[in-house]
């Protein structure tokens, strides 16, 4: 439930103005109100008042895939359902990115990254009173593999594997035919999340209704697709993750997840108390709810950040020159202070700098149009007439396909990359039109990110050696090595070294043309306390809490 | 009349089946599947094309166009639609379910579109006042030329937000039901009130109403007893496209006031290219328009005796 997501569910167009003009409505009535209210801060009340237990917490999703079942759903709003559902083998520190212990009380690796073990933790149980042993572990890891492209995510985890053994009914080994430093981290993940081995052979219906018995802190209590999933507190739960501060069972009575498409709705019932939290107010209404009886905490996503990747089977983007110049010539400082909220960062480098093992690689993202200007000269691509340059006869001229909100922050990249003589054409279109031109190829640029507190992510997105080849459709080069060497190296120094030396390539060689990091806010009322980003700024409901 | 009506059912179920044709040749030419979509999980996600290729097989969707037609055709004829794609719900009951939603806030907003545009139109033509009769009159085109979505936005702002008397979201109970049908009975009312008073106006200066006021007749007796009855039939004529109207509305009403419905289960299912449950929603979109044109001409005769539907059709 990132920004990003919200207005899906309509065509673009129609929805824009309407939407704005609630904005304004909206805004000349907290206006209003805002002259009585002295409150200021708007960040979420410190967590040394003492958690009540009780109520039901009303929070606004934009869309609803009709699906909540944690291991096949990938999208950011089915996540926040799901996350709350299961327990993981591992939890990852926020802070730190630290893997830590969940259900697995103890976890060890062999040298090569190839072989995992974890020793479970004793009493913990799903929710149809079965307990959580090694056998559920393997059962569970089968039936992700099984579900094949339908676990998004999880598929992706688990590809490599060669070998799960029980080895006693508390130890569990799972074996990899290739190094996987990343697993760890991936067994902190929702979508690597337990559920009953009854679960495992319900229909897929009736687990994308909810009808599994998880492992979470919460259970579904119903679900009615488009409208509502409310969850309600398991009794007994005594198993959390050594990230959270509860120890016992969640304090929340039920969480209810209410579907709202429209975004003007969505502030209109924040402010209005018909909704307690959301973390989908359109950027333009962010600001109302700093303070006056709300607050807003904002976390970039972990991972890759949106960029710009440029199909590199075309000749014109096979150039290397060319590339840099569309990466220099991008004020990336200009697009988060104009058109995002002030919480917003431009790119970094690839990864945010929520992501473990993140290195500032700002320097090689300076906004340089005159150096830019000066490689595409010196590339033999001169002025024409109509102001976009060209080389015999071809004019350097892009085509992007994308449907990631706000429009705005492409279009201001066309008009920065017009400066220096490249033509950027744009299609704002559905996620559907975008998935075709991807399966077909048919594109030069695409546009978006990837979420995971982990750096292989850099390998899932760029490396020509995955099953899908990489986002940049070019041949093999030596920083696909590095990227997996990356993979492979469990020593934090080693991979540290490993993973700075891949994105610096990635960027000098603007394989990554990286614009900003894309982030989740929490908007909420000032009841609403402990509700917090885990490290994959993922929800997490379990801490979460109401003043009365 | 029996064969009337045999042959109008037949007539329905043709429609019925280019309804279904056609719609199935456009959403195989829209680019972009559901397993795709699925599996990108809206990110730059990776996963193995092999993975996408075999679930793509699953379900058919690799096969021959008129492979995967032939045999949805023959299971549609069975009323078996298939399965959501997204969650493996059988798209019928997928329908179904939000079926009544939708019922009850068409029902509503088109009772409430037929007080209000017969309202305004009995205003307009009762007034003496030339002024308030123009203004009156010229309401219908501005509620048919403001969008939709704005009506159900500013209902919200005030009605909702401000004065907290209705609830934003959801479909429980009556109260949440208020706004909906509101947003969707404005648009429509101005349809009924435009075709009203036109109609109003033409039969008021027929001459059998000279006619009744000569005989002394008062206005309130001219128009509840005599006019409106004739002026309702060309209304009634466009009741297909009224009702064509409501489901459109009900798209944006569903999606504005966050209730479930056949209307936000439309956009949804475009959007993830969920072709089962969109050919099901068509399908029935078409019947509905069947079914409504049937009955109209099957109660004109009731409406105006000197109409013969059977006799007209057949000469």
């Amino acid at each position: 439930m990132t920004r990003s997501n919200q207005p899906r569910t309509l065509p673009a167009g129609p929805i824009r103005r309407p939407a704005a003009v609630v904005g304004l409505l909206g805004t000349a009535a907290l206006l209003l109100s805002a002259c009585g209210g002295g409150a200021d801060a708007g960040t979420q009340q410190s967590a040394d008042a003492t958690p009540v237990s009780g109520g039901n917490l009303n929070f606004a999703l934009s869309v609803d895939r009709g699906c909540i079942d944690p291991q096949q759903v990938g999208n950011n709003d089915a996540i926040a359902i799901a996350r709350q559902t299961v327990a993981s083998l591992t939890s990852q520190d926020p802070k730190s990115g630290e893997i830590v212990p969940w259900l697995a009380k103890k976890f060890e690796s062999n040298a090569d990254a190839t072989s995992f073990t974890f020793t479970l933790r004793t009493g913990a149980t799903f929710a149809d009173g079965t307990a959580i042993d090694a056998a559920s572990v393997k059962t569970n890891f089968e039936a992700i593999k099984a579900l094949g492209a339908k676990a998004s995510l999880g598929s992706t985890y688990l590809s490599d594997v060669s070998a799960i053994t029980v080895k006693d009914p508390q130890t569990v080994v799972v074996d990899f035919s290739k190094p996987n430093a990343q697993f760890l981290q991936a067994t902190s993940t929702f979508t690597l999340g337990l559920l009953s081995p009854s679960s495992a052979s319900l229909s897929e219906a009736d687990r994308c209704a909810g009808k599994f018995s998880g492992s979470g802190p919460f259970s579904v209590k119903s679900y009615t697709v488009d409208k509502e999933a409310v969850l309600e507190r398991r009794t007994g739960y005594s198993w959390p993750a050594a990230t959270n501060t509860n120890t016992g069972e969640a304090y929340l009575d039920t969480v209810t997840f209410k579907i709202i498409p429209e975004a003007g709705n969505r502030t209109g019932s924040l402010q209005s108390g018909q909704i307690d939290a959301t973390a989908a107010i359109s950027a333009a209404d962010i600001t109302l709810f700093n303070g006056n009886g709300f607050w807003n905490e904002t976390r970039a996503n972990p991972g890759v950040v949106y960029n710009l990747y440029p199909n590199e089977s075309t000749p014109k983007l096979k150039e290397t020159a060319v590339r840099q110049a569309i990466s220099k010539a991008i004020n990336r400082e200009e697009i988060t202070t104009t058109l995002l909220t002030e919480k917003d960062q431009p790119a970094k480098g690839v990864l945010s700098h929520t992501t473990p093992y993140f290195k500032d690689f700002s320097g090689l993202l300076a906004h340089d149009p005159d150096g830019a200007k000066k490689l595409l000269e010196d590339a033999g691509w001169k002025e024409g007439a109509d102001g976009v340059r060209e080389k015999n006869g071809e004019k350097l001229a892009f085509k992007v396909t994308y449907w990631q909100s706000p429009k705005e922050v492409l279009e201001l990249v066309q008009q920065q990359l017009k400066a220096v003589g490249v033509d950027l054409q744009l299609k704002f279109t559905t996620i559907a039109d975008v998935t075709a031109a991807q399966a077909t190829k048919d594109y030069d640029f695409s546009y978006g990110n990837l979420t995971r507190s982990d750096p292989d992510v850099l390998r899932t997105v760029f490396a020509s050696t995955t099953a899908r080849g990489g986002s940049n459709l070019r041949e093999k080069l030596p920083v696909d090595d590095t990227l997996g060497e990356q993979a492979a190296a469990l020593d934090k120094d080693a991979r540290q070294e490993l993973v700075d030396q891949g994105q610096e390539t990635l960027i000098k060689d603007a394989h990554s043309i990286p614009i900003y990091e894309l982030s989740t806010t929490i908007s909420a009322n000032e009841k609403v306390h402990g509700l917090a980003f885990e490290a994959s700024s993922r929800l997490d409901f379990y801490d979460a809490w109401l003043s009365q | 009349m029996i064969r009337y009506v045999g042959r109008r059912l037949l007539q329905g179920a043709f429609v019925l089946w280019a309804a279904y044709t056609v719609s199935f040749l456009i959403l195989y030419l829209l680019p972009g599947d559901a397993v795709s979509i699925m599996a990108s999980g809206d990110e730059q996600n990776s996963v193995d094309p092999a993975l996408v290729a075999k679930l793509r097989s699953e379900y058919g969707l690799d096969r021959p166009l008129h492979e995967q037609y032939v045999i949805a055709l023959f299971k549609a004829l069975q009323l078996d639609f298939g399965v959501s794609i997204k969650n493996g719900v059988a798209a019928t009951q997928a329908v179904a379910e939000v079926l009544p939603e939708t019922i009850k806030l068409a029902a509503a907003g088109f009772a409430l579109a037929v007080l209000l545009g017969s309202a305004l139109a009995i205003a307009a033509s009762f007034s003496r006042n030339r002024w308030v009769r123009q203004l009156v009159a010229s309401l219908p085109p501005l509620g048919i030329a403001v969008p939709t979505f704005w009506i159900g936005l500013l209902l919200l702002q005030f009605f909702s937000f401000r004065l907290r008397l209705f609830p934003a979201l959801g479909n429980d109970g009556a109260q949440s039901l208020v706004l909906p049908a509101l947003t969707l009975a404005i648009p429509t009312s101005a349809v009924i009130a435009q075709l009203l008073i036109r109609s109003l106006h033409q039969t008021l200066g027929e001459p059998y109403i000279e006619q009744i006021r000569a005989k002394g007749a008062s206005d309130a007796l001219i128009h509840f007893g005599h006019a409106l009855r004739n002026a309702a039939i060309p209304t009634l004529t466009m009741l297909g496209i009224l009702v064509g109207n409501l489901l459109a509305g009900a798209v944006v009403s569903e999606t504005v006031f966050s209730r479930t419905g056949i209307g936000r289960l439309t956009v949804t299912a475009v959007n993830s290219r969920d072709i089962p449950v969109v050919q099901t929603l068509v399908v029935l979109a078409a019947a509905i328009f069947v079914i409504t044109s049937l009955i109209v001409d099957l109660i004109y005769p009731l409406v105006d005796p000197r109409i013969n539907t059977a006799a007209r059709a057949t000469a």
